[in-house]
């Protein structure tokens, strides 16, 4: 029996330039398995770039990623192709097919990766869907759903291949403070009730740190604080307390760099 | 619903390219009158010209006005310098050999050159009573030059 | 002055980098390995949009262009006393120019516009990103069915636009202009030769669905995720697209005129 790694997903030493600016510099960020972690941070901070360089959509400049003890970006497309049926990512926007029903935006990864006889992929399929409490919705068209509901059906789909690992990004963005409780049960129960590990990349302190298990902040293209949710909230830290309680003013000024008040307005 | 859809699609999709098929067809056919192929079998005869004016691979070869092959080939003659036009008769139609003649006439005034096969007579051969492969017909004339006819009104009329 | 400079280098660079960048793409696109079962009902589905769909735009256009060829020729033709050719220019106007390139060109506009759209909003909403790490390949389920389909349907539309256009010639002249039926077909019959004219057609409309329809792919699997992305790519699928299509039209032409 091989002894499976500790931590799921290993980053060491990231960096990854875009358009002349840093995005990452030097990160490390360690996920165990079966755990919630969360990637804060302020909007621009590169979280969802992370997802895309942890799934294998982006390369990095630098640094290794490694999923399940194999480095994401060494390997060939059809080894790349079976680790990401271990993957699921929730997109912002849901990212559901608009020209398929969503039983069949569901069905879609269990048809092109299975071969299962129908009647057990029409099984599956609503199984999947009653977990995220949408199986009345089925043939429905994505335009049809509201926001709230198309993520629920992406999140469906995400699963199902039943990932090891589940990113989410930006799960709560816009919600409504229902459809905000609905996700995070969904996000906590499933990932216990399936022994997943997940990832939420996001910036609703709030709702984020009542879930995970642990969280890492970042800003500028580095980690500026990691902790347990609870220790962070306590930090007296200037950027982890502005951040973690929502300052206005603080370690990241309000105001963005400009000339002195005085001479702009006589100038003008 | 979907299972209808798909049919739907299929049909139409079927449909269309029966009626590429069709096109295509019609045009192999009715516009370029490709028919003339279905006959199959033909033979080749040759013919050397001293003008041939502008006539051009498959223009016709008529026999009393009725088009009995293309013409093939056109070539220069090292030698003598004239034309050699090789024809690609059709096998339904025997044409006598004995004194069969080529003539190079033009369709209406201003139309394409054409040749005009004058058949022979009964042979006294009997042996090689019509043209087959590989006949010359000897006897030709040459296509009528617009300018050399104009050329030899003037002259005449200054005489 | 050195600005300018620059800017031309610039330009230039971008230019290589995008010819590069295509023509890596099609590649991508010729290269899958063929897979006939699977992708059947996907390329049905799509021959259905790109063909099918279009084939009302092919047989109204064809229908007047071969009215409007007949109606011109017919009134030219008659200073020269020479109506009975009006069959043979009609059928190789047709035939050999018009049909295969205005059939691409509507097409382009038609077909083409609307897969660069699609693409382009696929892309932008994330789905070809999200069937990407669903560990389906978006070049062979989205773009590499859409090209076969290009390359099947154009050709086809391009030989029903030459009937129809032949046929709406000859309503004009014969039915109402009253040229004589069997001179026009006669005529037509013994100008027209299958191999030179129909064939070339049929060839340069193969040639003009390639470059339509890679240029289409193309510009809606790289554009700009953004709602003026998407509008700037349609937008140069039609005018690319069509510049293509005349420019190769002169090229191939030229090309047949001498050989064949």
């Amino acid at each position: 029996m091989s002894v499976q790694p500790d931590h799921l997903v290993d980053i060491s030493n990231l960096c990854f330039r875009y358009r002349d600016r840093d995005i990452f510099n030097n990160v490390n960020i360690t996920v165990p398995r079966g755990k919630i972690v969360a990637i804060m941070g302020p909007s621009g901070s590169g979280k969802t770039t992370l997802l895309r360089l942890i799934g294998g959509l982006l390369l990095p400049d630098s640094g290794q990623i490694k999923v399940n003890d194999q480095d994401v970006h060494s390997l060939k497309k059809p080894q790349l192709c079976g680790l990401r049926r271990k993957m699921g990512l929730l997109f912002q926007s849901g990212a559901l097919f608009s020209h398929l029903t969503v039983f069949e935006n569901v069905a879609f990864p269990l048809k092109e990766h299975t071969d299962l006889p129908p009647q057990l992929l029409h099984d599956l399929v609503l199984m999947k869907l009653e977990a995220v409490g949408l199986r009345g919705a089925a043939q429905m068209m994505p335009g049809e759903l509201s926001g709230g509901m198309a993520r629920r059906v992406a999140l469906a789909r995400a699963m199902a291949l039943d990932p090891e690992l589940m990113m989410y990004d930006e799960p709560f963005t816009g919600q409504d403070p229902i459809s905000m409780g609905v996700l995070l049960r969904l996000i906590k129960h499933l990932n216990r009730l399936l022994n997943l590990t997940s990832i939420v990349v996001s910036h609703d302190v709030e709702e984020t740190c009542s879930i995970a298990d642990y969280v890492y902040l970042m800003a500028h293209g580095s980690i500026i604080g990691e902790g347990k949710p609870q220790d962070l909230l306590a930090s007296t830290q200037p950027q982890i307390s502005q951040f973690m309680h929502g300052e206005a003013d603080g370690a990241v000024p309000f105001h963005y760099p400009a000339k002195p008040y005085l001479e702009d307005l006589l100038d003008g | 619903m979907k299972k209808q859809y798909y049919q739907y699609v299929h049909i139409s999709v079927g449909i269309l390219m029966l009626l590429g098929l069709i096109c295509f067809v019609f045009l192999a056919i009715k516009v370029s009158g490709m028919a003339d192929f279905g006959q199959a079998s033909h033979y080749s005869v040759s013919a050397e010209f001293s003008n041939i004016g502008g006539l051009k691979v498959r223009a016709p070869i008529t026999v009393a006005g009725v088009k009995v092959g293309e013409v093939t080939k056109i070539e220069l003659i090292p030698n003598t310098l004239n034309a050699q036009v090789t024809m690609s008769l059709y096998n339904d139609q025997p044409i006598p050999y004995e004194d069969a003649s080529a003539r190079i006439l033009t369709e209406g005034l201003l139309g394409s050159n054409y040749i005009s096969i004058v058949p022979g007579f009964d042979s006294s051969d009997p042996q090689h009573q019509f043209l087959r492969e590989g006949d010359v017909i000897t006897k030709t004339q040459e296509a009528l030059v617009l300018e050399n006819l104009i050329g030899q009104l003037v002259f005449n009329i200054k005489k | 002055m050195v600005n300018f400079f620059e800017r031309l280098g610039s330009k230039t660079i971008g230019l290589l980098h995008a010819s590069g960048q295509s023509g890596l793409f099609l590649l991508r696109i010729l290269w899958q390995k063929p897979d006939f079962v699977r992708i059947w009902p996907v390329l049905s589905e799509q021959l259905y949009f790109v063909g099918v769909l279009s084939f009302l735009i092919v047989v109204v256009a064809g229908l007047f262009i071969g009215m409007v060829v007949g109606l011109q020729g017919y009134h030219t033709l008659q200073k020269f006393g020479a109506i009975s050719q009006v069959g043979q220019l009609l059928a190789l106007s047709i035939t050999r120019e018009l049909g295969p390139v205005l059939t691409a060109l509507l097409f382009a506009g038609r077909a083409g516009s609307a897969l660069t759209a699609e693409i382009g909003l696929m892309k932008a909403t994330e789905q070809l990103a999200s069937m990407d790490m669903m560990g389906v390949d978006p070049m062979r389920r989205i773009i590499y069915p859409r090209f076969w389909a290009g390359m099947i349907a154009l050709p086809v539309l391009g030989l029903i636009f030459s009937m129809v256009a032949i046929y709406g010639g000859y309503w004009v002249t014969v039915q109402w202009l009253g040229v004589d039926p069997g001179s026009f077909w006669s005529n037509m019959q013994s100008a027209v030769d299958f191999r030179t004219d129909v064939l070339s057609g049929v060839i340069k409309s193969i040639v003009f669905a390639f470059l339509v329809i890679w240029v289409a792919l193309y510009q809606g699997f790289e554009c700009n995720p953004t709602a003026e992305g998407i509008s700037q790519a349609t937008t140069r699928t039609v005018v690319y697209g069509s510049l293509a299509v005349l420019g190769f039209d002169f090229l191939l032409t030229a090309m047949m005129i001498g050989g064949w």
